[in-house]
């Protein structure tokens, strides 16, 4: 059963007048009535085209937390082989909201890191809705220097709003976990690549996605603080996020204009949820074009790399 | 404003105004004790009874942290304003406009070099008065000097950090200032330049989250809240009442994040000890008392 956005309501109603007709099309056959389908598919299809073509901040932020978008999990069961996940930050404790670990991308061992927020009650729960506490920032450090030692790349899979902010999360050093995160990721001698599968919120992203390459599927958004957080800050208002999505610039169009990030993957018609294997291949192809490009770099290079690259932005606007 | 404002003439209540300025007396927020201003400034802005560490502004700051208050303002780079044309309830270049003429500073970082306790340094003021001391771009791009100074004079780094966190305003190149800082704190690391954090009230967000985290040595003021989420956020994502002392100072060093917690008076001799014990320097001349570390 396909779950609709509020704005998605146009073609929300012809899709469900198509599967009507679909069904009176296959108790008997009818010309006349597969006729009136084959317009309506093509009217459903134009609707669903205009509307994604044009898509507002806020609208990209609903089609980014889509319940039916491909997570995490969806991703490495997609193009990881052997996935073998790795639990614990050897300090306290493990956390589900960030999965970790080893498994052969195409033909090399990679690392692979990530927040998931889980598909139903018991397993969003489980995952604390990917939203990360300092455990699972330390279990991301402690991956990527095991696999700096073993030259593996390190492959980020950023999918939260925020980081988890808990009493016990402030009290085991939540801050200190996310800063030693993004400095992990800056000494990587090993090439590192970021994609931002839905949301990427805040310091909980950034902590894991300081990358060589940080790619952004096309409806994702990446920002300072959820637009609802932005909104109560700025307007003392949560329900002003709308505005606060909208002004503060969210988009992968965006941020791609800034140098922010280096590419964006494009989703199928009508967004990723609509054709989960067809995102998870665009993905698949662009981190393996992206670490064949950097493939060849050196430990100092990659550092270098990702250092010339972070202290340049926004220094030429 | 009372009844009697409202019954007297305008000219009369804005004389009386004029007479006796708001700040003149000082109410400690914990203790209610009205302090002087006079006092409290010679007190370094604590408060002498409590003990309540209060705002002090970067200048004085700086005063009361170099030999005789002698040092040197380095600048600051300028950056790209506004470059998401922003505007909430305001335009951000207004906002920026107000500050700058309230503070007469660029931004809300300061950066400074001179002697501590016979000690080069070079050190930066983050300014919680000059938009809730937020890192966006200017601060990021100061933050990089400073520490890039320290570098090629080979001197310890000292960071006072007081921050709500990022600048929204700015979007995600506000959130870019995490790594980008986190980069030059790398840089000192492998120079081995004593990077020495002072966490002031409040320090949180993602300030904490990177280079106020990232110190060799993290020295937190008496009662600082210092945390990474706030605490309205947190009370409504749990709907419970916080801890007492939850973020405070005293209660991050109970958690392991911060070594010490230092009346505002002793910092000066405390970061000096630091700087020599770190740098392996002849102790500073001994006319300059220090005090025993609790």
């Amino acid at each position: 059963m396909r779950s609709y956005l509020d704005f998605e309501k146009p073609v929300a109603e012809l899709e469900a007048k198509i599967e009507e007709l679909r069904t009176l099309n296959a108790q008997g056959d009818m010309p006349a009535i597969g006729e009136e389908l084959s317009k309506l598919e093509a009217k459903a299809e134009k609707a669903l085209s205009d509307l994604y073509a044009g898509l507002t901040p806020w609208q990209k932020t609903q089609v980014a937390r889509h319940p039916q978008r491909p997570h995490f999990v969806d991703y490495v069961q997609g193009f990881i082989s052997d996935f073998t996940p790795l639990a614990g930050d050897r300090k306290f404790g493990d956390d589900n909201a960030i999965i970790g670990g080893f498994g052969w991308f195409e033909d090399q061992p990679i690392c692979v890191i990530g927040q998931e927020k889980g598909s139903d009650t018991e397993s969003r729960i489980r995952h604390n809705f990917g939203l990360a506490r300092p455990e699972g920032y330390r279990k991301a450090v402690r991956l990527m220097e095991l696999a700096d030692r073993f030259g593996m790349p390190v492959l980020s899979l950023v999918d939260t709003a925020g980081a988890f902010p808990g009493v016990d999360a402030e009290e085991r050093g939540q801050a200190e976990a996310i800063a030693r995160g993004t400095e992990a990721c800056l000494a990587l001698g090993v090439p590192n690549v970021a994609v931002i599968l839905g949301e990427g919120g805040s310091g909980g992203a950034i902590a894991i996605a300081a990358a060589n390459r940080v790619l952004m599927l096309e409806n994702a958004i990446y920002t300072v603080a959820s637009p609802e957080a932005s909104a109560s800050i700025l307007w003392r208002d949560a329900g002003r996020a709308q505005d606060a999505a909208t002004n503060m610039k969210i988009t992968a169009q965006d941020l791609l204009k800034f140098g922010i990030i280096d590419a964006i993957i494009g989703e199928p018609l009508g967004g990723a949820h609509r054709d989960c294997a067809a995102t998870i291949a665009a993905v698949k192809g662009a981190v393996s074009e992206a670490l064949a490009a950097l493939r060849d770099y050196t430990p100092d290079e990659a550092r270098r790399a990702r250092r010339e690259k972070f202290l340049a932005m926004g220094r030429k606007l | 404003m009372n009844w009697i404002s409202n019954v007297m003439p305008p000219r009369i209540r804005s004389f009386l105004r004029r007479d006796t300025p708001e700040n003149l007396w000082i109410k400690c927020p914990d203790s209610g004790e009205l302090v002087f201003h006079k006092d409290l400034e010679a007190n370094l802005f604590v408060i002498p009874g409590s003990g309540y560490h209060m705002y002090i502004a970067p200048k004085a700051r700086l005063d009361a942290l170099f030999d005789g208050g002698v040092y040197e303002l380095l600048p600051t780079p300028e950056v790209p304003l506004d470059p998401l044309k922003f505007r909430d309830v305001k335009r951000y270049t207004d906002r920026i406009k107000e500050y700058r003429q309230k503070t007469g500073a660029a931004d809300t970082i300061k950066l400074a070099t001179g002697k501590l306790q016979g000690f080069d340094v070079v050190a930066a003021v983050q300014d919680f008065g000059f938009l809730g001391g937020s890192l966006g771009m200017a601060a990021g791009e100061a933050i990089i000097t400073g520490m890039q100074q320290a570098l090629d004079r080979q001197v310890p780094f000292i960071i006072f950090t007081a921050s709500g966190g990022a600048r929204m305003q700015e979007g995600m190149f506000s959130l870019m200032q995490m790594p980008r800082t986190t980069l030059m704190v790398q840089a000192l690391r492998e120079a081995k330049i004593p990077y020495l954090v002072v966490l002031t009230h409040p320090t949180t967000g993602g300030v904490t989250a990177s280079y106020a985290m990232l110190g060799d040595i993290h020295i937190a003021e008496p009662g600082a809240v210092i945390g990474f989420a706030g605490a309205r956020v947190i009370e409504q994502t749990i709907h419970e009442h916080l801890p007492e002392g939850f973020q405070r100072a005293e209660y991050l060093q109970a958690h392991g994040m911060v070594d010490m917690v230092v009346r505002r008076h002793d910092l000066p001799s405390v970061l000096a000890r630091l700087c020599a014990l770190l740098t392996g320097a002849p102790r500073p001349s001994p006319v300059l008392a220090l005090p025993a570390i609790a």
